[in-house]
């Protein structure tokens, strides 16, 4: 406070504090004062500029569609240091899989008959691999990551009643900040294979896949089986999505919304091991979340997957509207 | 000061916790309905009383003597309204009526009267065993319609004789195929997974000298001198002794089941006799120390018979043809749908294939199944079963009859490939007719597949070992569905011959049984001293090679051959038929016949022998192809269905929310030029607590309007409220004549900073800045940045991440953000908080300028001094209430109204009641205040010193700062 005094009592001198030097500023960069000039620039811009207003009570110029365009948020995320997390853990865990496997034993006879056994194979069947074995928790938490944080955040910022003031209509704004948080998560989510595939090539060549059952699929076959497969993971994680966009306007703590839509799937994949449920499981969200595999066969049954993205969706279409019920009636007082 | 706030009654549930009700209610009828909807099966089942007893019947015909059959008859409580066709359900074989229990629940719960009962010669039936003795099992069955047609339940098509369905696996689908064509009775039959004859399926010889065309899918060559199946017929043996039935113990897959249903689903007590067997063994039980158990003697000597070299005697052989179903199949005219099994080594495909060709031949309406299960496999899964089901009630007319056949003339499950997390995938194929059953049906299209390879020797070891594995009767199919399929087929060298096919370009489905043409010459065995007659078999089969060499045998099955007639370098050529298999061949695999000279399942020969083995002509081998059409349950239609509904409800639910924002708010046209106006606002929260309560004040433009108040008064809680955070309980705030709601568009006519700033702390103060802007949308020439930004004065630290801000430093700059866009109504809360006096001094005359180009500015500040020094105007308030509101001017000098500060307050009270005209006189400490009523105030100077009161100081009384003080003072002391 002291500092501040001493030098909003020197800086009277000068309208050169605003244009003045970089080294200057660099000592004194509690230097915080008004220019006296900048304030009648201000007031004579104020004074000249009054602006009209529609009839629907806004000033001219505002359009309730164009607030929080999709770009400005997604500017607003992605320079996020958890954003840059999350896609280098993407870029990350492939890597660390193949030095995994290098380091790894190479004795074919402890083969056991898996996938896993065959990750080497061939850069599809590093990738079905690599989306295996994130595809439990890894995958999920990128999910509630974007989706659980990015309204919460905001209100641990207490950035969103500013948002809400500009006005940013309360389901516009949950709709911008799904689309983007949507978008960071299938990047990710494409991300991550996209670097297995990469480093399955160079590690172990564009080869045909293989499958435990010893069929095989052409190199080409496989990557469009391969991209299925990711659209049906991000499909069947929109149940996260959900939970964590609920979660996210229930709570000002990011780290609770996350943690709650992370415990969702920790709990549907222990009420999963439970066979003693029988056919109930097959409403828990995580039931079909390898349901993919099933395009690895030649002969693709799509009804579990089928079956999955429908359980999935109705879990987002419940949370979405719960989520956007609680925030439109939410008074948001941080 | 305790006041208590009247609410309605309505309100006895808070708001807030009402919608958390409402979202909790909302999500458990969701997810309910979904639960409901995976779970439910349909209609509720018609509840099924069960009747236990023993039949008498003769223990052949015309004798005098009974055997006792232990029988259950399960009536639906629907068939004791209306009488409804029944069903005789007879066991496999080594079960008893209580390995059907579940298949005979579930079509009682279809609406059936189902008669389950014990055979002669298992569980609790007395009697010995004949294998389906037209004396004696098949004769039981005929008593047993006798039961049938007196029970009041069962419907009658005429006296003694009811409407009636035999159904049944192995042994019992057998025996309803000899009960239909000896007691016409019987109006429809389904056996599943039987022979046709049995001396085939216990003795194949699946070749013969000359040509073989088939012109049905799974016809075999079936010669007489068979090779003895001798795995399968030990099974059998020990069935009969009591060792548990031979049945699957699983059932086989279906579409969309899944592996650990699989695994589970036999809910059947006692199926395995093992389980079952405590009360379930008959009064004779004890008979292990016979060594043919409860076998009558006939089938006991026909087993020893064969297992002592293979062969079987012409006793035996008649005894065979005697108890086959071939023997009757002629004769049965009447529907049959005839359900057998892809993964059986004990019946295959071919029985079921020679059973339509009888029947349809006899004319009966024939239906066949081929399912991917069987003796290795698993029975009939569920929804074959209620397929099975529901073709009986269509062809017995009840209950609930389909009103079309629901299965059609062919219907074959393809299997695909074991799959990582689940049990195989099955896709269900249909075709209008069974391929070559009549002269006017097509025979089934053969594919030729051209086979490679030079003329090998194999030889048969001596004693018949090592042999090769193909399978292990009855646990093929657990085994193949583990982890490593192929695990069970070993072929030996040198007692194998291979023979290639090129890697197909595209899939070819075997559907059936392909035909082969071979070479066999015998050679003379160089280890033994005599010549050899070699007539020892040769088992013949067709593996499905993957593109790295993995080899799977389809069905594990094989096709033993024994050649009759061969001499030592004489070659003979022959024609093989392959066991019938369904079996994609994938692009990239290749087919291999194998040749080899044993085979663990089978008795090989003991004798030393080897055999060059060729192929005979071009070395075609003939595939027979099917072509089906997927059924359409294999679509996953209402997932499909249901993500469309989904669809069509978020589309919906847009709507309707769009719709509602479309409502327009009442505009008021007289308050168009008032920036702010609130009327009787009033904002409660859960819990009783109040935080502002029928609040009113207006502000002009050009006014800068001083909200002030304690802390705790209110002021927050009301400008949130303003900026649409809070939406209040009751009153209204109208900003420029517009209603203020959360999101109202009139929202952007108001620059706010309300309870300390909020940036990204990741982004610059100029980026935040900017940001902020482009958030709002508006053309950025409106936005006044860097005019805001200089405002600020932050210098260089702009470009620094927000982060690193001090607090003065982010409160200038979200004060900016607030003036971005020059709103015409500036909220500030708290302004100057944080900021050192000359900081406030600019602040002032930033706010002073602003609102004199005609905006309007609202500051909050529980400081007097500051809120006198600001603001032209001044809104006092307290526990949210309003307390003053008007000019600073003149509520700082209200009225008449004066203070002195005097030394005797005493008597300068009394003074001052002396005087005319001088109203409320009272003394606070040494302070008198006195209402002078527009006296000059030296009138009252002068009386007080007249009075001799030493007067220290006169002035006109500052009513706000008494009233704020003494508001603020007293805090806590009240209420």
């Amino acid at each position: 406070m002291s500092s501040e005094k001493d030098t909003g009592a020197a800086a009277t001198g000068g309208a050169d504090a605003a244009s003045g030097g970089e080294t200057r500023a660099a000592h004194v960069d509690h230097g915080v004062h008004t220019d006296p000039a900048a304030l009648v620039e201000f007031s004579s811009a104020a004074e000249h500029e009054h602006a009209a207003a529609t009839p629907s009570g806004a000033v001219t110029g505002y359009d309730a569609r164009r607030t929080l365009p999709f770009g400005v948020e997604l500017r607003r995320q992605f320079h996020r240091r958890r954003t840059h997390l999350v896609l280098g853990l993407a870029v990350v865990v492939p890597l660390l899989l193949v030095l995994a496997f290098e380091l790894g034993s190479d004795d074919p006879d402890r083969r056991s008959g898996g996938f896993i056994d065959l990750a080497t194979v061939s850069a599809p069947n590093f990738v079905v691999v690599t989306l295996l074995v994130s595809g439990s928790f890894l995958l999920p938490m990128v999910v509630a990551l974007f989706f659980g944080d990015t309204v919460a955040s905001e209100a641990s910022w207490s950035s969103l009643k500013y948002l809400l003031a500009i006005p940013i209509p309360r389901l516009r704004l949950l709709r911008q900040k799904a689309l983007v948080a949507g978008s960071l998560s299938v990047l990710a989510l494409t991300v991550l294979p996209g670097v297995a595939l990469l480093a399955g090539v160079i590690w172990y060549g564009a080869d045909a896949a293989i499958s435990p059952t010893g069929e095989s699929a052409s190199f080409g076959v496989s990557l469009v089986n391969l991209l299925l497969a990711v659209a049906y993971i991000i499909v069947q994680l929109s149940w996260v999505a959900g939970v964590a966009m609920f979660l996210s306007v229930s709570t000002d703590a990011p780290l609770g919304a996350v943690g709650g839509a992370v415990l969702a799937t920790i709990i549907s994949l222990m009420l999963d091991q439970i066979t003693a449920l029988e056919d109930l499981r097959v409403v828990l969200p995580t039931h079909h979340a390898r349901a993919w595999t099933d395009l690895l066969a030649a002969d693709v049954d799509w009804s579990a997957m089928a079956t999955g993205a429908f359980t999935s969706l109705c879990y987002a279409t419940l949370f979405g509207v719960l989520a956007a019920r609680a925030f439109a009636r939410k008074d948001v007082t941080s | 000061m305790l006041r208590i706030v009247p609410r309605p009654l309505v309100r006895l549930v808070p708001h807030g916790r009402r919608t958390r009700i409402a979202a909790a209610a909302l999500a458990v009828v969701l997810l309910g309905a979904l639960i409901v909807v995976f779970t439910t099966p349909g209609e509720d089942p018609p509840s099924v009383m069960t009747h236990e007893e023993f039949i008498e019947v003769p223990t052949a015909p015309g004798s005098p003597s009974q055997e006792r059959l232990d029988i259950t008859l399960y009536v639906p409580d629907t068939a004791r309204e209306t009488p409804a066709p029944a069903i005789l359900l007879p066991h496999g074989f080594g079960g008893s009526k209580r390995s059907v229990a579940r298949d005979a629940r579930e079509l009682a719960e279809r609406g059936f009267v189902v008669l389950a009962y014990t055979a002669r010669g298992f569980g609790r039936s007395t009697g010995m065993i004949a294998l389906n003795d037209p004396d004696a099992e098949v004769a039981d069955a005929s008593e047993l319609l006798d039961y049938l047609a007196a029970q009041p339940t069962v419907q009658r098509d005429a006296d003694n004789d009811p409407r009636v369905a035999v159904t049944g696996s192995s042994y019992a689908g057998a025996l309803a195929l000899l009960l239909a064509g000896t007691d016409e009775r019987v109006d429809a039959i389904a056996p599943v997974m039987t022979y046709h004859d049995l001396g085939q399926s216990l003795l194949p010889n699946a070749a013969r000298h000359g040509r073989f065309e088939p012109r049905s899918p799974a016809r075999m060559l079936a010669t007489d001198d068979g090779v003895f199946k001798q795995g399968w017929a030990g099974v059998l043996f020990s069935g009969g002794l009591g060792a548990g039935g031979i049945g699957p113990t699983a059932d086989a897959p279906e579409p969309g089941t899944e592996e650990d249903d699989v695994t589970t689903a036999d809910p059947a007590p006692g199926s395995q006799g093992a389980s079952g067997s405590g009360p379930d063994v008959g009064p004779d039980a004890a008979t292990g120390a016979r060594p043919c158990g409860r076998f009558a003697p006939q089938i006991c000597a026909a087993y020893n018979d064969l297992v002592r070299d293979g062969e079987a005697s012409e006793r035996t052989l008649r005894l065979l043809e005697r108890v086959s179903p071939a023997s009757v199949t002629d004769r049965i005219d009447i529907p049959a749908l005839l359900v057998q099994g892809e993964r059986d080594t004990l019946f295959g495909l071919d029985q079921a294939d020679a059973n339509a060709r009888d029947i349809h031949d006899a004319g009966g309406e024939v239906r066949v199944v081929w399912y991917a299960g069987g003796h290795d496999g698993g029975g009939p899964g569920a929804t074959l079963r209620a397929s099975i089901a529901d073709w009986l009630a269509f062809q017995l007319e009840g209950p609930r009859p389909p009103k079309d056949n629901p299965l059609p003339a062919f219907r074959y499950d393809v299997q695909g490939t074991f799959q990582a997390t689940r049990a195989p995938s099955v896709r269900v194929l249909t075709a209008d007719r069974y391929p070559g059953l009549d002269r006017d049906v097509p025979a089934v299209d053969q594919e030729s597949v051209r086979l490679s390879g030079p003329e090998q020797v194999v030889i048969n070891p001596p004693g018949g070992t090592p042999a090769a594995i193909s399978g292990i009767p009855g646990f093929t199919g657990l085994a193949d569905s583990s982890a490593r399929p192929g695990l069970l087929n070993v072929d030996l060298p040198g007692q194998s011959a291979r023979f290639s096919s090129g890697e197909f370009t595209e899939q070819l489905l075997v559907t059936g049984s392909s035909t082969i043409r071979l070479q066999v010459t015998p050679l003379p065995w160089s280890g033994g001293a005599r010549g050899t007659e070699g007539t020892g078999p040769l088992f013949v089969k067709l593996y499905d090679i993957g593109p790295t060499g993995q080899r799977t045998l389809p069905g594990n099955a094989v096709s033993p051959v024994r050649i009759p007639d061969l001499r030592v370098g004489e070659t003979v050529e022959v024609t093989v038929s392959l066991p019938p298999i369904v079996r994609p061949v994938q692009p990239g695999h290749r087919l291999e016949l194998v040749v080899a000279t044993t085979d663990r399942a089978y008795t090989n020969a003991t004798q030393p022998a080897a055999y060059r083995i060729g192929l005979a002509g071009s070395g075609e081998l003939a595939v027979p192809e099917v072509s089906g059409e997927a059924t359409t349950s294999g679509w996953p239609v209402w997932q499909l269905a249901g993500i469309g509904g989904l669809g069509l409800l978020a589309v919906a639910l847009l709507a309707i929310t769009a719709l509602r924002r479309r409502r327009a708010d009442g505009v008021d046209e007289s308050l168009a030029d008032v920036p702010l106006d609130i009327t009787g606002l009033t904002k409660s929260y859960p819990g009783g607590i109040t935080a502002v309560s029928e609040l009113s004040f207006r502000a002009e433009r050009g006014q800068v309007l001083g909200l002030l108040g304690p802390n705790g008064a209110g002021k927050t809680t009301t400008l949130r409220m303003l900026m649409g955070l809070v939406t209040p309980t009751s009153g209204e705030m109208r900003v420029f004549g517009h209603r203020v709601r959360p999101g109202a568009p009139v929202l952007s006519r108001i620059g706010s900073f309300v309870e300390g700033p909020g940036f990204l702390p990741h982004l610059s103060g100029a980026a935040n800045l900017q940001l902020y802007w482009d958030a709002t949308g508006r053309p950025a020439d409106k936005a006044h940045v860097a005019e805001a930004l200089e405002i600020a004065g932050l210098g260089d630290a702009v470009h620094r991440k927000v982060g690193t801000y001090s607090q003065g430093m982010r409160q200038r700059l979200a004060i900016a953000q607030a003036m971005l866009g020059l709103p015409e109504l500036l909220v500030l809360d708290e302004p100057t908080n944080g900021l050192d006096p000359p900081q406030i001094h600019q602040m002032r005359e930033v706010l002073r300028r602003y609102a004199a180009t005609g905006r309007t500015v609202l500051v909050s500040s529980h400081l007097l001094a500051e809120v006198e020094q600001t603001s032209t105007h001044v809104v006092v308030m307290h526990r949210g209430k309003l307390v003053a509101d008007g000019a600073v001017g003149e509520i700082v000098a209200a009225g008449g109204e004066a203070s002195f500060v005097v030394d005797k307050p005493d008597e300068a009270v009394a003074a001052l009641n002396d005087v005319d005209g001088i109203s409320a006189v009272r003394a606070d400490g040494d302070t008198v205040h006195a209402d002078l009523d527009g006296l000059p105030r030296s009138t009252a100077v002068s009386a007080l010193v007249t009075a001799g009161v030493a007067v220290e100081n006169a002035g006109p009384r500052r009513r706000l700062e008494d009233a704020f003080l003494r508001l603020v003072t007293s805090e806590g002391q009240e209420q």
